[in-house]
Formats: structure tokens, C-alpha cells, sequence
């Protein structure tokens, strides 16, 4: 059972070639070993999140190669809790791009998806830095092939800019594993926490430089102003299945600022002590104000939902950059919440462009308008953290774990504010979407345009992927007990390094 | 030979970073190029520059040897850089093809306007 640990990362890598090279031409059975895929990485990942939630931390040495020298993939509560949220993400996304049909829209799609899997799977469960690097590009490439999924122009011209910016900091990203390599000799992440700790302090200026390069990449992963020119593009103009999926992607950032940072670049490393936190926190802030006022300027749903998303990465980083294990609880909590709210809210804009286009214009009624509107009325509520959604409770989190800052007044009303303008502006357009539309004059159905397939019933698969996301935020609500309680414990070990470093580097036998 | 290597990749990236801000797309590719060629060099400045030696310790005596990680993290960067050059070559192919516009700003919509597909 021990390689049980690979699995996530093993299965979507045999699935999708598995696709690509037997089942090109099947799409119903390409469909069957997606789901199939899907839901085995599922039961996978809870079986893994079950050992791993009394607290050890699991290694699983690549080739039998003992830690510093070969790469090793580690199972905390932290990886075990991120690969759940990955394949319970990936569920209802998938069942939702094959409900609604996007998968038959362009070419190999559900290849596409389940490398993305792999790539995400495996930069959570990774031990080493460089390997970090590599799952990062296994999960950029494939998400190029899914953010231009079924073409057209706005979708190659904003994904002509997704890519560059991507490769810009794939390139960054190896010369920060290249200075840091220069100055400790390892990119084993517990091996370099040792080291990092035993450099003399008048040797550190390439170390902080490294460290540096290194937030940068994260920060352009994790979306935070002003490296977070890439998204609302990307994000708008992408397959709104592919865009709920690409929710996991920033927390991706997110989750290696929190890893690195309090496993490597500790708060207790002189070296780098302040040079963080110093940065992200302001950046933060300005994330979560740019993400409001964003979704109060947008003209279209799927940069409506863009902004929403990156507002949440606002609140999410606001909490991580304070470096204290009770914001970093917090920051689990609504990691998640934010996680599903906006793969939701993203879904749901899918459901109004499929019907009337993405424009928030006042446009007739749509077939079924009332169950849209109450989901797009859910998703809203949720991503603007009010009650009684988990949102909401994420917040509470957020803004209790910061009350001893030093800035805390200024984070009370930003989060505070941001959340009344994300209000509004999900207000404007929701009323504009399916209030504004009744007092127009009715289409005639001879009318050009006014089709069959608008009036046709959609597929029932694309709204049950819609209330299973619901479903998971209202159980994260019900729930919250012991999802804080795990999200605690989870910042416990963060911020209890050793015991990590130690089962990594087999010290545990001493 | 650090000033050869130092200096190659100070200009490789300065041409790289001076290409990535243009405004078309083939430019911005050689740019991105560029640059990978500049960070793969890097990759092997960080294992100390040693010429003429074997990437393997000798624990019978001591010989000069190169530390042959850095090595296999360039080909790899190489590998990878590679194949993410083909993908954005085709992806702006698809862009200039489908638009007849190689720029790589997007073009500012009207409101209300239909999507061209």
C-alpha cells in the first residue's frame, strides 16, 4: 500500500495517453474512463488523506533513491488535504463539461484534463523544488491545450498572452532554483530547510535574492497584484469548465508561498526574516481591492467571475502573508471555500452564456431562468462572503486570526470593504442579468437567431455538477467544526517543521 | 571563463527581456527563446564552472570533478523549454491565422458586440 502515495499522479498519467492513443475516435468511452479516472483519484486521495490525517508525515522515495539525492514526494495533512479538494473539483467540472457538451467542442479534452490533474496532483504531493518546477509545467502546458480548447480568436489572442506570461515565469522560476542551487547545493525542500538555517548571515544576499525570484513566481501563479495581469484575460476567455478548473491553479501559488515559506524561508530564518511578509501583505490587500472593483467594472460574466476569483486570492494571501499559525488556519479554511465558490460562480456564468451570451446586458428571459438565477444568487453570496455560506464563515476566520497585526485596522477594511464592493457589483450584475430582461418587448419566435437549441432543455448532468459545488460549500458550512479543526492541525504541522524535515530525511530511525 | 559566461548571460537576458516587450508575437517568441537560453546557461554556472572534468567522485584520491546535477537540471529546462517554444509558436500561429493580426494586445471590444467565432 505504500505506493498508494503515487497513485494521484500515476493514474492521470496512464488515463490520458490511454485516450489519446486507444479511444481518439470514441467519445462516449473516453467520457466513461474520464469520469472513471476521476472518481478513482477521488476514493484515492480520501484513502490518502485518511493516513495521513493523524498527523505522520508519509515519504515515498522515487526509484528507492534515499532523500537528498533522489526526489522524494511527501504526504502531509497540508498535500493530503489540497489533493482532496483537486479531485473533488475535478468531479463535478468534468461533469459538467461533458453535461453541457463542452468536450466535444474541440479535440481532446479529456486527455487534456487528466494531464492537468497530473500536473496539479503532482506539484501538491512534491517533496523537491525542482520537481516543483517540472509538475508546474506539466500542469501550464496541458492548461494551454485546455484554455484554447474549441479555438476561436479571442480565445488564441488572450491565450497568446496566458502563455508568454507563463513561460516569462517558468523561466524566472529556474533562475531562482538555480541561485538557490548555487548557494545550499540541494532543491530538496527539507534539505534545503536544513541548509538555509546553517548559512552564516554575511552569505545570505543570494540566498534573499533566491528567495525573492522565488515569492515572484508563486505571486504570478497565485495571481497577486501586479503580477496579476495574466488572469482576467486568460480566465475570461477560457472554456468556463477549463476556468473552473483553472480555480486550483492559483490556490497552486497559494499552497507553494505557504510550503516554501514556513518549511524553507521560515519566520525564524534570519536570512529572510520580514523580507516576505514585508511585500506580500500590502500586495495582498491591493489584490483584494483590485478583485472588487474589478467585478464592479465588469462588462462581461466571465471577467465578472475573473475579478471574483482574484479577489478571493486577495483575502486568501491577505491571511497566509501574516506568517502565524492561526492565520494560516484561516487561510486553509477559505483556501478551500474560495476554491469551490469560484469554480461555481464560473460554472453558472457558463450557464447564462450558453443561453444569452456573455454580455451583463438586460436581455429576455432565458429558459430557466429562476434555478440560474438562484444558483448565479448562491454562487454570489458565497464568493462575496456573506451568510450563510461557508464564505462568510472564511472571512469571520480571516478577520479573527488577524486582530493582533500590526496593520490590522487597515486589513479589517480592506477585507471589509472589498467584500460590500464585490457585493455590489455582483448585485448590478445580477439584477441586470435576470430582473432588467422582463420588461422587454418579447422576441418573436420566427425571428432570426431566436433557435431551437436556446429553447431546447439543457442536459440535467450540467446542474447536477452545479449542486454538487453548491452541495460542497454548503457542507464545508455545516461541517465547519471540523473542517477548522483540520485546517488547525494543518497549520499546527506547517508551522512544526521538524518532523517533516526528519521523516523526509530519514532522522526518524536516530 | 567567468566573464564569458557571466556576460553571455547578461546580454542573452537583456536581448530576452528587450524582445519580450515588444508588441508582436514572433518577436516576443525569439525574446522567450532568448531567455531560456540565458537561464540554461545559468543553470550550469550554479555547479561552480569546471572544465575538462568527469561529473564523478573519486574516493581514492582527490580529483577535480564537475557536479553533474546541474547537468541534468539543464536538460531537463532544455527539454521543457523546447517543447513550451513549439506550443506558443502554434498557439500565436492560431491567433495571427484566425485574427490576420500578429499583435499581442487584444483588441478592445463594443459592448454588446457577438463574439466572432
Amino acid at each position: 500500500m505504500e505506493h498508494l502515495l503515487i497513485a494521484p499522479v500515476v493514474l492521470p498519467a496512464l488515463v490520458a495517453p490511454f485516450i489519446i492513443m486507444v479511444l481518439r475516435h470514441h467519445l462516449d468511452l473516453q467520457r466513461i474512463f474520464s469520469l472513471a479516472s476521476a472518481v478513482l483519484l477521488a476514493g484515492i486521495t480520501l484513502a490518502l488523506a485518511a493516513q495521513s490525517a493523524d498527523g505522520t508525515v508519509k515519504v515515498y522515495e522515487l526509484g528507492d533513491w534515499p532523500a537528498p539525492f533522489g526526489i522524494v514526494l511527501v504526504l502531509d495533512r497540508l498535500s493530503a488535504m489540497m489533493i482532496v479538494l483537486t479531485s473533488l473539483l475535478a468531479l463535478p467540472v468534468l461533469l459538467y463539461a461533458i453535461g453541457s457538451n463542452w468536450d466535444t467542442r474541440g479535440a481532446n479534452f479529456h486527455a487534456l484534463f487528466q494531464f492537468q490533474l497530473m500536473g496539479i496532483m503532482g506539484a501538491f504531493l512534491t517533496g523537491d523544488a525542482f520537481n516543483l518546477f517540472v509538475f508546474f509545467e506539466v500542469l501550464l502546458i496541458a492548461s494551454y491545450g485546455l484554455m484554447i480548447h474549441s479555438g476561436g480568436t479571442r480565445r488564441f489572442q488572450a491565450g497568446v498572452q496566458y502563455v508568454v506570461f507563463n513561460l516569462l515565469g517558468s523561466t524566472l522560476f529556474l533562475f531562482a532554483l538555480g541561485t538557490l542551487y548555487s548557494v545550499t547545493g540541494t532543491l530538496n525542500m527539507a534539505d534545503l530547510a536544513v541548509k538555509v538555517a546553517q548559512i552564516p548571515a554575511e552569505d545570505t544576499a543570494l540566498l534573499r535574492v533566491g528567495a525573492v525570484m522565488l515569492l515572484l513566481v508563486f505571486a504570478i501563479k497565485a495571481s497577486l497584484l501586479p503580477l496579476h495581469f495574466w488572469l482576467p484575460s486568460a480566465y475570461a476567455n477560457a472554456p468556463m469548465p477549463v476556468a473552473a478548473l483553472f480555480a486550483i491553479m492559483t490556490k497552486v501559488g497559494a499552497y507553494s508561498i505557504l510550503r516554501i515559506y514556513t518549511l524553507v524561508f521560515g519566520p525564524e530564518v534570519e536570512a529572510t526574516a520580514g523580507l516576505t511578509e514585508s511585500w506580500l501583505l500590502p500586495a495582498a490587500m491591493l489584490t483584494l481591492g483590485a478583485g472588487a472593483i474589478g467585478v464592479l467594472g465588469s462588462k462581461k460574466l466571465g471577467r465578472l467571475a475573473a475579478f471574483g476569483a482574484i479577489a478571493s486570492m486577495g483575502t486568501l494571501l491577505i491571511a497566509i502573508s501574516l506568517f502565524t499559525q492561526t492565520a494560516a488556519a484561516a487561510a486553509l479554511y477559505y483556501l478551500v471555500h474560495s476554491t469551490l465558490a469560484a469554480a461555481l460562480l464560473f460554472l453558472v456564468a457558463d450557464l447564462v452564456m450558453e443561453r444569452q451570451g456573455q454580455w451583463i446586458l438586460p436581455q429576455l428571459p432565458m429558459p430557466q431562468t429562476g434555478l440560474i438565477s438562484a444558483l448565479f444568487f448562491a454562487a454570489a453570496i458565497a464568493l462575496a462572503g456573506m451568510p450563510p455560506l461557508s464564505g462568510f464563515l472564511g472571512k469571520l476566520l480571516v478577520l479573527d486570526a488577524t486582530r493582533g497585526a500590526a496593520l490590522a485596522p487597515w486589513i479589517w477594511g480592506v477585507i471589509l470593504l472589498g467584500s460590500l464592493i464585490t457585493i455590489i457589483g455582483m448585485a448590478r450584475a445580477g439584477s441586470l442579468l435576470f430582473w432588467k430582461g422582463h420588461g422587454l418587448p418579447q422576441r418573436a419566435a420566427e425571428e432570426p437567431g431566436y433557435t431551437a437549441a436556446e429553447t431546447a432543455p439543457p442536459p440535467a448532468l450540467a446542474f447536477v455538477a452545479c449542486f454538487g459545488l453548491l452541495g460542497g460549500l454548503v457542507a464545508l458550512t455545516v461541517f465547519a467544526g471540523p473542517a477548522t479543526r483540520y485546517a488547525e492541525a494543518t497549520a499546527a504541522q506547517l508551522y512544526a517543521p521538524s518532523a517533516y524535515i526528519d521523516t523526509v530525511l530519514g532522522r526518524t530511525a536516530e | 571563463m567567468e566573464l564569458l559566461v557571466a556576460s553571455a548571460v547578461g546580454i542573452l537576458t537583456a536581448a530576452g527581456v528587450y524582445l519580450i516587450l515588444r508588441r508582436r508575437s514572433f518577436p516576443v517568441i525569439l525574446g522567450l527563446s532568448l531567455l531560456t537560453y540565458a537561464v540554461n546557461v545559468f543553470l550550469f554556472a550554479t555547479g561552480r564552472l569546471v572544465t575538462g572534468a568527469p561529473p564523478i567522485l573519486n574516493k581514492y584520491e582527490e580529483v577535480a570533478y564537475t557536479d553533474p546535477l546541474p547537468q541534468a537540471l539543464v536538460l531537463t529546462a532544455i527539454v521543457i523549454s523546447f517543447g513550451m517554444t513549439a506550443v506558443v509558436v502554434m498557439i500565436a500561429l492560431g491567433a495571427y491565422l484566425s485574427s490576420r493580426d500578429d499583435g499581442t494586445a487584444m483588441p478592445v471590444e463594443a459592448d454588446g458586440a457577438e463574439e466572432d467565432a
